[in-house]
């Protein structure tokens, strides 16, 4: 076995990240880091390092359908890993994420109330006010808090459902992080390497 | 006699980069190069066959080379 190195526990902040989500939605902000640091190593260093050692989403889904049996290790559809289904879902989860940036906005501009809801797969409006106090931030920041935890709830039920039914990190074939950061390698390094 | 030797091999195109293969490897034989897909080194691969059961989008088979 491989020694194990500080980035191999990084399971555990992604863990807790959705369980303080339960406490205090404002923690919620703390997941942008799990959306620029990936953009960063893949535009700076073109790798996918992020990946391959520090995203510990990857990590979770490896612990808890590797080595705690969760998944039934049975072959991804076809159809999953097409180029088709990424791309599709990439340009998908964008547009909701700019739908969400918009509700964000409209809180901000006062022309919408803060809607205190969790949002499940883009359809399911969980009730959340017990996460939430109004105290000290505007209402925008706790908008944008619900939305973007809405996100990231999203995404790990889908990629718990791909785990259980094929792979532990099924997710990863159709993870949009994964998808965008493989196109920013892809554009900055396929002159480089030809193979 | 004729020399034999299995070896991963992955369809690049359907990679996603996600480099469960290159954690799993125990021979550091493959590797995601440039986060665009993962290549094996052939003369490190001994075929065992991790990767391909690590691999999430089913994309590595082993074959036998001449
Ligand atoms: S594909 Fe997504 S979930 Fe998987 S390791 Fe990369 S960023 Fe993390
Ligand atoms: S595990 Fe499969 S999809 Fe992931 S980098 Fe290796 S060959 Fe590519
Ligand atoms: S078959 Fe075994 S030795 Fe070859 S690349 Fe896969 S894990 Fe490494």
């Amino acid at each position: 076995m491989a020694q194990k190195r500080w980035y191999d526990y990084l399971w555990i902040f992604s863990a807790l990240y959705l369980v303080l989500g339960f406490f205090n939605i404002l923690f919620a902000w703390i997941g942008l880091l799990c959306f620029f640091i990936p953009i960063i190593i893949s535009a700076v260093f073109g790798t996918k390092s992020y990946c391959g050692r520090y995203c510990g989403r990857g990590q979770l889904f490896q612990l808890l359908g590797g080595k705690c049996g969760l998944s039934r290790q049975k072959e991804i559809p076809a159809f999953l890993r097409s180029h088709w289904f990424r791309y599709g879902f990439l340009i998908f989860f964008f547009t909701m994420f700019f739908n969400m940036l918009y509700n964000t906005y409209l809180v901000f501009a006062g022309a919408g109330t803060l809607k205190q809801v969790v949002t499940l797969l883009w359809t399911f409006k969980l009730p959340w006010n017990w996460a939430y106090t109004a105290a000290g931030v505007a209402p925008w920041v706790a908008q944008f808090a619900f939305g973007f935890y809405s996100v990231m709830l999203t995404s790990t039920v889908l990629g718990l459902i791909t785990m259980l039914l094929f792979r532990p990190r099924s997710w990863c074939v159709y993870c949009p992080m994964g998808t965008m950061t493989q196109l920013i390698c892809t554009a900055k390094n396929h002159k480089k390497i030809n193979l | 006699m004729v020399k034999t030797k299995k070896t991963a091999v992955i369809n690049k195109k359907l990679c996603v980069g996600c480099g469960c293969c290159q954690a799993v490897c125990p021979l550091k034989a493959v590797t995601v190069q440039g986060g665009m897909f993962a290549v094996v080194n052939t003369d490190l691969c001994v075929g065992c066959g991790k990767c391909v059961k690590a691999c999430p989008a089913c994309v590595i088979k082993v074959e036998v080379q001449a």
